[in-house]
């Protein structure tokens, strides 16, 4: 891989993180109503004029009556150095619900990788060497269905069958992994399933077509005329040549399950970054919304560019385009 | 017409899954177009008692408010299919012609709008609809919105890498060379030839746009709650999940099915218009 394609990927970084905060910031100033506000009219029932007057000094409290580019240069020097401000409505700093969060989540997203690459590798390599056996019929009705059903049907689906069946209930509190794996994995075990099953589909469908390309060149037919045995061949030669776009969309996956955990964490009852900033932006906590969306952001794009880079590891061509 | 029917034949001959979709597109329509013929009740009348299993009166049983769910999801079909369609037509449109016009001049231009396209997609989808739905404000056509802007850039990145390989064939510097001005070859030469890719994104993305809508309304962030969306109606479900499963398996199976329709449907037009994949078809 050349230096200056790493470089130029590094690069590119740190001025997309940074619009993508500034688009954040002047969305969330589009809003009708500011903080301010909100913060001074859900007490009160009418606008007064002492509360117009408390409205002005909020402002002037928070920062508001400033120009939007100072607000936004004071918010990223305070964020570069980890203060992402309080929120309004859980009077904490945000830093502190980030470091409580995120790791909550993280730790779904990478359950649900696992779970879905364990089951849906293996199902794509059957139905591509087993291709137009009823193995592989129902191998691609399966992932058809499982890309059509939509993440916050299964859940709740997979929730009902739980409470009807099973008298499980969502837990009350959470376990962190740290204090009690087993109980933890307990925890997000059903979540991690619903999500699993919906991104394994695409993976499988991905590995399966790789598999049929690959299965047909000539040197697995040079393995097979070798001698070697049929699972050396599978698994030796046309696996390992087959994975590679199949991991790095594994890698784009895994990004946008930062977005997906949104909705089961809502369904589960997980109280992890995702259902924090639906709560966050139905209650209009901005400060709280805008470090979250920056954090994921800064994951997302983090997770992309390791992507790329490993893609340009494992695929030497790739750099010097 | 004889034409026409032998096509379809045929159609349905090499593609028996994509065929199965068609039709559950066409009955998607049909319930979007006629729901007000169809559906006995109102979407907003709440006439009727709460929580009622299905029966003959309403096999659909009702919801929490006591409106008829097989009325509601009939008009959440027009709900979907508005929204699905509209977004996909406006986003992907702009974002076509954006990444067009942007890859054939190439130069700062082009290289400013890729900045603006990594921007949007530096952050997951739903986390950005997100965001844009709570700066919008909860509407329908906010969600059209919210969805425009998050399928240009997608579409503007997949054509622009498409008018790269195109402007680099030997017709488009003749079309230049006899003296084409740049928007008749843009319009003549360069567009025709994306007009595949164009149709295979439209596909794909109304199913795409159509579920992203039902996930913001799950949220409580998409359509107004009293509007028959069927994310919406997925959400009043859960709340009642052991006491009235019938009112979330309605929606739920409603918008698995059209999202299966819409997938088996895209993968055939797919297979159809991708020459590398096309049979016999000529």
């Amino acid at each position: 891989m050349r230096r200056d394609y790493i470089v130029q990927r590094l690069v590119m970084f740190v001025p997309t993180l940074l619009g993508a905060s500034i688009l954040i910031f002047i969305l969330l100033r589009l809003v009708p109503g500011d903080i301010a506000e909100i913060l001074v009219y859900q007490t009160g029932s009418e606008s007064s004029a002492i509360q117009q007057k408390q409205v002005k000094q909020l402002r002037a409290e928070l920062g508001l009556d400033r120009p939007v580019a100072v607000q936004y240069l004071d918010w990223l020097a305070n964020a570069l150095r980890g203060d992402f401000g309080q929120s309004y409505l859980q009077r904490r700093p945000v830093s502190d619900i980030l470091r409580e969060r995120v790791p909550r989540s993280l730790e779904l997203a990478a359950l649900t990788l696992v779970l879905a690459v364990v089951w849906a590798i293996p199902l794509g390599v059957v139905s591509a060497v087993r291709q137009n056996t009823w193995i592989d019929y129902v191998v691609r009705v399966v992932s058809v269905s499982g890309l059509s059903l939509p993440i916050f049907f299964t859940g709740v689906l997979i929730l009902y069958c739980l409470v009807r069946f099973f008298r499980w209930l969502p837990p009350l509190e959470f376990v962190e992994l740290w204090s009690d794996p087993v109980e933890n994995l307990k925890q997000l075990i059903w979540p991690a399933l619903a999500q699993a099953w919906y991104i394994s589909a695409p993976i499988t469908r991905l590995t399966r077509s790789q598999m049929l390309d690959v299965i047909r060149q000539d040197f697995v037919r040079t393995a097979r005329a070798k001698g070697l045995s049929e699972r050396a061949v599978v698994y030796g030669h046309a696996l390992r040549n087959s994975l590679l776009p199949v991991v790095t969309f594994i890698g784009w996956w895994g990004g946008r399950l930062l977005g997906g955990v949104v909705i089961v964490e809502i369904i589960f009852s997980v109280p992890g970054m995702g259902s924090a900033l639906a709560q966050a932006v139905s209650q209009r906590d901005y400060p709280a919304v805008q470090a979250m969306v920056f954090v994921m952001a800064l994951i997302f794009l983090g997770i992309n560019l390791f992507v790329d880079l490993l893609y340009g590891w494992l695929d030497p061509r790739i750099g010097h385009v | 017409m004889r034409a026409f029917l032998s096509s379809i034949t045929r159609f349905t001959a090499q593609q028996p899954l994509g065929a199965a979709g068609a039709v559950i597109v066409a009955l998607l329509v049909a319930a979007a177009v006629f729901a007000p013929a169809l559906a006995p009740h109102g979407p907003k009348e709440t006439a009727f008692a709460p929580y009622l299993p299905p029966s003959a009166a309403f096999p659909f049983g009702t919801d929490n408010l006591g409106r008829d769910q097989l009325s509601r999801v009939i008009w959440g079909a027009r709900l979907s299919l508005y929204v699905g369609v509209a977004s996909v037509l406006f986003g992907v449109t702009l974002g076509a012609l954006w990444g067009v016009v942007t890859a054939y001049f190439g130069g700062v231009a082009d290289g400013a709008s890729q900045r603006v396209v990594d921007t949007l997609m530096a952050l997951p989808p739903i986390i950005l609809a997100l965001a844009l739905m709570a700066a919008l404000g909860q509407s329908v056509n906010n969600v059209v919105l919210a969805l425009t802007i998050l399928l240009a850039p997608t579409a503007a990145r997949t054509l622009r890498s498409v008018v790269l390989s195109i402007k680099a064939s030997p017709f488009i510097e003749a079309a230049r060379a006899v003296g084409c001005p740049h928007w008749r070859v843009i319009a003549l030469h360069v567009v025709p030839n994306t007009t595949a890719t164009y149709i295979v994104l439209v596909t794909v993305n109304i199913a795409y746009a159509i579920v992203v809508e039902a996930s913001l309304s799950f949220l409580g962030l998409g359509a107004p709650p009293d509007e028959p969306s069927w994310g919406a109606m997925l959400t009043a479900g859960t709340q009642a999940l052991e006491a009235a499963p019938w009112m979330f398996l309605v929606p739920g199976l409603a918008i698995s099915l059209t999202v299966l329709g819409l997938n088996l449907l895209g993968d055939a037009i797919r297979d159809v218009t991708d020459p590398r994949l096309r049979g016999g078809l000529g």
